[in-house]
């Protein structure tokens, strides 16, 4: 039921042969994620089109299915959005697991990892900015990078949305998530259904196994 | 600048309690974390108005790194110094780590099991959902933009036709296209205030 068929991957860059993680590869992931994170303008969201490119594309190191799985657990979980992080180092660090060894330390490792590289250039930054940031507020540089900024980062996270998204393009397989996806942004942004119901109608329409 | 004194600022009473504060601000965050945050700081603990909120939340915007973990620190820098700060963000991460890796076990135990293989897609597909309904929420907050709406649109579409069609690195876009955008904004701020004298 995992495997997918040949021909639906046949398209471009699909990569299904997983490369196996050298210990070196951990500085790696460690790096991308503490230079990346001081880019996250807009949020942990902003940093998935990347995060997808070096993980999957690049290197080979995560499937597609864990990568969205990664995203559905930390919506589904309580917390800040940029969980989400943390759960690409928890599937990069499971999939670094030796066959035969205790399944979840390096997983774990690989969460604590992630978020810590992500968080502690960001945080030193607020950290040592917040009283400079508040001192020219008023400043026009200081709103015209707020406001300049805003329209670029909205269009990076509907990118990482439609990125989630497209490797179901093959619409006669896939369509069922398609009209999912549509159906909870129009729910979302029409009604005031919660969050929680939402994700909860998703695991139900999901367990009768309509969404591939 | 003082703000108005129109409510009694509170304060949180120690570390502990703002990591708690944090921590159950955390927990019932499911998606967005926003709208809980400013429940929980302005209306159940009354650390600031909501003046106060928004315009830290606007600087916590421009700072790199999550919104809430930025804001985080900024409250906690200003109550406690460093010990504050830390703590916030221990409040933020800790137990919502906890529930996240213990659910991660869950579905790994799991997943074999069809329905609960088929639930995880099915919320994925939601999830996917949710990202593209918060940023069509965020950019009905464009119109009035410097640049015009429209000239916001045309940015917007821009950067999300460069990542999610022809794939070029987000560093690229952020400094390339973003640059751009805020240049044109900073023009058009500037000529704004040259022009009629308003305040």
């Amino acid at each position: 039921m995992v495997d997918i068929s040949p021909d639906i991957c046949a398209s471009e860059g699909a990569t299904l042969v997983m490369n196996p993680i050298q210990a070196s590869d951990w500085l790696t992931v460690a790096l991308q994620f503490a230079g990346l994170s001081l880019f996250s303008i807009g949020g942990a969201i902003a940093l998935l089109p990347e995060m997808h490119r070096f993980f999957i594309d690049d290197h080979g190191w995560m499937t597609e299915k864990q990568f969205n799985s990664g995203l559905a657990l930390a919506q589904a979980s309580p917390g800040p959005n940029a969980l989400m992080l943390a759960m690409m180092g928890w599937y990069f660090g499971l999939n670094a697991t030796a066959v035969g060894s205790s399944p979840y330390a390096l997983a774990i490792l690989g969460f604590l990892m992630t978020i810590s590289c992500a968080l502690i250039p960001t945080c030193t930054l607020a950290y040592t900015a917040t009283s400079w940031v508040q001192k020219n507020s008023e400043k026009i540089f200081v709103i015209a990078f707020k406001q300049g900024m805003a329209p670029v980062v909205i269009g990076a996270m509907m990118a990482s949305s439609w990125i989630v998204s497209s490797h179901n393009a093959n619409y006669e397989i896939y369509w069922p998530n398609w009209a999912l996806t549509i159906v909870t942004i129009l729910l979302f942004s029409f009604t005031r259904a919660h969050i929680l119901v939402l994700l909860l109608g998703g695991a139900l329409v999901g367990a009768t196994g309509v969404i591939k | 600048m003082n703000p108005s004194i129109d409510q009694v600022a509170q304060k949180p009473k120690s570390v502990a309690n703002l990591f708690w504060a944090m921590t159950s601000l955390a927990l019932q965050g499911f998606g967005g974390i926003f709208p809980i945050s400013r429940k929980v700081i302005v209306e159940e603990r009354r650390w600031l108005t909501n003046q106060e909120f928004v315009e830290e939340w606007a600087v916590a915007q421009v700072l790199p790194g999550p919104n809430i973990v930025n804001l985080a620190v900024m409250l906690g820098a200003r109550y406690f110094g460093l010990r504050g700060a830390l703590a916030s963000i221990a409040g933020i991460f800790l137990f919502p780590s906890i529930v996240l890796i213990l659910m991660a076990i869950f579905f790994e135990q799991m997943q074999d099991i069809p329905e609960v293989a088929g639930a995880l897609q099915g919320m994925g597909a939601v999830a996917a959902g949710l990202i593209a309904g918060s940023a069509i929420k965020l950019a009905s907050g464009l119109k009035g933009h410097p640049i015009t709406f429209l000239g916001s649109m045309v940015f917007m579409g821009i950067a999300f036709l460069s990542l999610a069609i022809f794939k070029i690195s987000l560093i690229l876009v952020l400094f390339g296209l973003g640059f751009i955008s805020v240049w044109l904004t900073y023009r058009r701020i500037s000529a704004l205030r040259k022009g009629p004298p308003l305040s």
